[in-house]
């Protein structure tokens, strides 16, 4: 009990000291995942509106599949993008090994599968009258494509916050191709992981209730979301 | 601009939902179609709106008695107002707007035809509205007033009325016979009710087990 008062303690020392080691390390947490996010993004929706939207064979083949990676073990994606990075992998002449860059593919890696299986169901939910309605009043093929992705634009955003708290949250992956190197590779997590081993539950703590903050922001803003989108319908 | 069917043929999964329609289509003035449930009337309706191919037989829209190419331009001069609007979710503004949009129409421009279709319909006063939140009468005025916008020269409705109120049949009846009145716009209608036929059709086509059987001027 008297660990968990000294690590709010903690907390509220490092946020109000303007700890500048914390901050690198938020800061890092952030860009890192927000990086991953934003590349799952850039691929996941245009490959869930493919899903959604269109009829090919090896479809049902490729949900079930995006859906069962959505539980992908971290570390299983450590192992393989560090086998992949490593000196002797097939990428390993590109020295990313133990960088942001590393940890940012991993993740990307992890985030992948949520962003397309929640975006395909977004789309695929959406009422085939949206589009049929889309062409009646002249949208071209591309136009009635962006008319059902923005009608579905509330469980996408919900599908890019799902994923957004799941990298965040992740450690297992990033140890492993980040190396949890002080200055350049060291996250929240990784530093929370290294700091129970050695003992300092109080810093461990004082970051886990910073990440919990962090997560609750992005909860109330996925709330707030779909809130907004959940329309009373005629 | 005329449409002429000739020998119009559709199946669905083997069954012979149209079997040989034909009919020529003026140019002006309202057409009601009407007949039984499953006569072919919706299928119809999709098919001169250019939404499905026929399977057999042929339609031409013409100008001055040259035929068109069926590409995106002939398709955008036409529309269809279906029985079930499929609202988007954002304003009834934004939702009258569409066809303007990807006709890539913005500004002032946009404004005034959207606030004109919408006072149409009688639904100016909910312009900025969510119109997921609008009456099942108010969604089908603002199906019309999304169609009417964009100015078509054919326009299709798929059972306007068939489901709304006593008030929402009258303004509705109301708008189709306006657009006779402004003669700009050929309306093919279908329709249950042989009240409301013999009240606005200038031109009332039974259809009769997937084929035009009778008409009466």
């Amino acid at each position: 009990m008297d660990s968990f008062l000294q690590g709010f303690i903690k907390a509220f020392e490092l946020i109000l000291n303007l700890d500048q080691t914390l901050f690198g390390i938020i800061f890092l947490s952030l860009k890192v995942s927000g990086s991953a996010l934003f590349m799952a993004t850039a691929i996941g929706l245009p490959a869930g509106a493919l899903l959604g939207l269109k009829r090919f064979p090896g479809r049902d083949l490729a949900i079930s599949s995006v859906n069962t990676l959505m539980g992908l073990p971290p570390v299983v994606v450590g192992l393989f993008v560090y086998l992949l990075l490593s000196r002797k992998g097939p990428l390993g002449f590109m020295g990313l090994l133990y960088s942001p860059t590393a940890m940012v593919v991993a993740q990307t890696i992890l985030a992948l599968p949520i962003v397309t299986a929640l975006c395909h169901s977004a789309i695929v939910n959406i009422d085939p009258i949206i589009r049929l309605s889309a062409r009646t009043l002249g949208a071209t093929p591309g136009q009635e494509t962006i008319a059902v992705i923005r009608e579905a634009r509330y469980g996408i955003f919900s599908a890019v916050i799902a994923a957004f708290g799941r990298v965040m949250a992740e450690v297992g992956a990033i140890l492993i191709v980040g190396g949890n190197i002080a200055g350049y590779t060291r996250v929240m997590t990784t530093t929370i992981a290294l700091e129970t081993d050695k003992g300092d539950f109080e810093l461990a703590l004082a970051l886990g209730i910073i990440l919990l903050t962090i997560s609750f922001v992005i909860n109330a803003l996925l709330h707030g979301v779909q809130k907004r989108g959940a329309v009373k319908t005629a | 601009m005329k449409l002429v069917l000739s020998h119009i043929r559709k199946d669905y999964n083997g069954k012979p939902v149209l079997k040989d329609c034909s009919y020529a289509f003026k140019g002006s003035g309202t057409y009601v179609l009407m007949g039984p449930n499953g006569c072919g009337k919706s299928t119809l309706l999709r098919i001169c709106s250019l939404l499905e191919a026929p399977d057999g037989g042929g339609l031409v829209f013409q100008d001055d008695g040259t035929p068109l190419i069926r590409d995106l331009a002939l398709r955008r001069r036409i529309t269809l107002v279906l029985p079930r609007t499929g609202v988007f979710n954002t304003t009834a503004f934004h939702n009258a707007a569409y066809g303007l949009k990807v006709r890539g129409m913005g500004g002032n421009l946009l404004k005034k035809e959207v606030d004109r279709a919408l006072d149409i319909v009688g639904l100016a006063h909910k312009s900025g509205q969510n119109a997921r939140t609008l009456s099942s009468g108010e969604t089908q005025r603002l199906g019309i007033a999304r169609a009417l916008a964009i100015g078509p020269e054919i326009l299709f409705l798929d059972e306007p009325t068939a489901s709304v109120d006593e008030e929402n049949t009258a303004i509705i009846e109301s708008i189709i016979g306006n657009l006779k009145k402004d003669g700009r716009t050929m309306v093919i209608m279908t329709t249950h009710d042989t009240d409301q036929a013999e009240r606005l059709a200038d031109t009332l086509l039974l259809m009769k087990e997937g084929s035009i059987a009778d008409r009466k001027h």
